[in-house]
């Protein structure tokens, strides 16, 4: 089993290096978001409030995350599919594709968090809580998009499907990350934050239970 | 006959719901006054509501490990039911509102929350209509049924709790059980919450029963030709 998920990832990471293009596509769609976020905005270097650049980061990494989890079944091929069903267990499979995908997350939002820094300024005060809370939140994303992600490529027109079934089920996740990290940018003590996260992590281990136990169902489908 | 008589309990019910919640004593309390007979509707709704979504996961479950279609029938038609009983949960939640918080959406935790639940619900139906392969979309019905549940129950009794709601019980407000303890209350409340239920099953049990024939007629005249 562990040994199924170690090769799966390493296989996930080669073909993500040799595909670069979808990886660049979607670093790029990071910045070029954050750009026209900046624009629209019309606001200079600290000239924007903590929780408009707040709501703004995390929609940012909410769109991209979709994005880039949302190729994780549906842009694989039929005939690759039925390989991975003969040689790996469903569980593997899923759980592989969620720690990938979490990885992939935790880039995307910390080359946001970069840009963002950049040419929004930084207003954060605690980088340990932000960045904890990051981990959190891509964990927490990635269970629920790639699970969203199987089930949408079960269907025909699965970009809107993707859309409209992810975002009703992140919306927990989301409000928990969302007010965590403005505490993290308050400079809260960690003392109010802690239920918070403590939710956080129970919200994840909900959704990752429940996607580790319905994906061999749908996996046989 | 035998069989029916949850269905004479559920109109008995129904008229002593609609008579006595309209006719009956209530306590005067500040700002609620009489819009607190939205109890015996909106709150009564909710909870029956979200009895059928249980029954809706529970079948749910059941047809992941059967793979029979009949327990996709009810699944789905306890979930449309719920649906509708949330539509007029949340129609007369706003109603009551635009009377207490002075406007039909204040933004409040639970609103929003249960909006977003039926987002979900609305975006299940999306799924499964999408779906053309009758064994396919109930599989993957079922699948997305089971993990919208997971994520609505936090939804809806976790996070409204952590801030300050503008329902009764949360942030300071009275609690439920500050005025629920009176008597005439309860007295309506209970068998309120049993008839919209019963209602709701009684929708959904003909509509599986018309699926059934539907699909029965379908088949004869796939095997005729």
């Amino acid at each position: 089993m562990f040994q199924q998920i170690h090769t799966l990832i390493l296989k996930e990471l080669t073909l993500e290096w040799r595909q670069k293009y979808a990886l660049n596509g979607i670093l790029l769609y990071v910045v070029s978001a954050v750009f026209i976020t900046y624009l629209s905005v019309g606001a200079k270097q600290g000239n924007i409030g903590v929780p408009t650049w707040n709501a703004l980061y995390w929609i940012i990494i909410l769109f991209s995350a979709v994005n880039a989890v949302a190729k994780s079944f549906v842009q694989e091929h039929q005939g690759r599919q039925l390989y991975y069903y003969m040689v790996a267990s469903p569980e593997a499979i899923i759980v592989s594709k969620i720690i990938y995908n979490s990885i992939l997350t935790l880039v995307l939002a910390l080359l946001g968090y970069l840009v963002f820094s950049i040419i929004l300024g930084n207003p954060v005060q605690d980088q340990g809580l932000f960045l904890l809370n990051l981990i959190l939140g891509s964990l927490g994303f990635s269970a629920c998009l790639t699970m969203v992600s199987g089930i949408a490529s079960k269907a025909s027109n699965n970009a809107t499907l993707m859309a409209i079934l992810s975002f009703p089920v992140i919306i927990p996740i989301l409000l928990m990350t969302i007010r965590v990290s403005k505490n993290a940018i308050d400079g809260l003590d960690w003392s109010v934050s802690v239920d918070k996260v403590i939710t956080l992590l129970a919200i994840n281990a909900i959704i990752s239970a429940t996607a580790y136990i319905l994906f061999p169902y749908l996996w046989r489908s | 006959m035998k069989s029916s008589w949850w269905k004479i309990l559920t109109i008995v019910l129904l008229a002593y719901t609609i008579i006595a919640g309209l006719l009956l004593d209530v306590p005067r309390l500040p700002i609620l006054n009489e819009t607190i007979r939205a109890l015996y509707f909106h709150v009564t709704m909710w909870f029956g509501m979200i009895i059928m979504l249980v029954v809706a996961v529970i079948y749910s479950i059941k047809f992941l490990r059967t793979n029979d279609l009949r327990n996709d029938d009810i699944a789905i038609e306890f979930t449309n039911a719920a649906i509708l009983f949330g539509v007029l949960g949340i129609v007369t939640g706003m109603l009551w509102a635009k009377f207490t918080w002075g406007d039909y959406w204040s933004g409040d935790p639970k609103q929003n929350a249960s909006a977003i639940g039926l987002l979900m619900y609305f975006a299940y139906l999306i799924l499964r209509n999408s779906l053309t392969d009758v064994h396919q979309r109930a599989r993957i019905g079922a699948v997305y049924n089971i993990f919208a549940f997971a994520a609505f129950i936090p939804l809806i009794f976790v996070l409204p709790r952590l801030t300050d709601s503008l329902h009764p019980g949360n942030g300071g407000n009275p609690g439920f059980n500050a005025y629920d303890m009176d008597s005439n209350l309860r007295q309506v409340f209970y068998p309120a919450v049993i008839a919209w239920t019963l209602l709701g099953t009684w929708l959904s049990v003909v509509r599986v029963k018309l699926k059934r024939a539907e699909r029965k007629i379908e088949d004869r005249l796939i095997n005729q030709l």
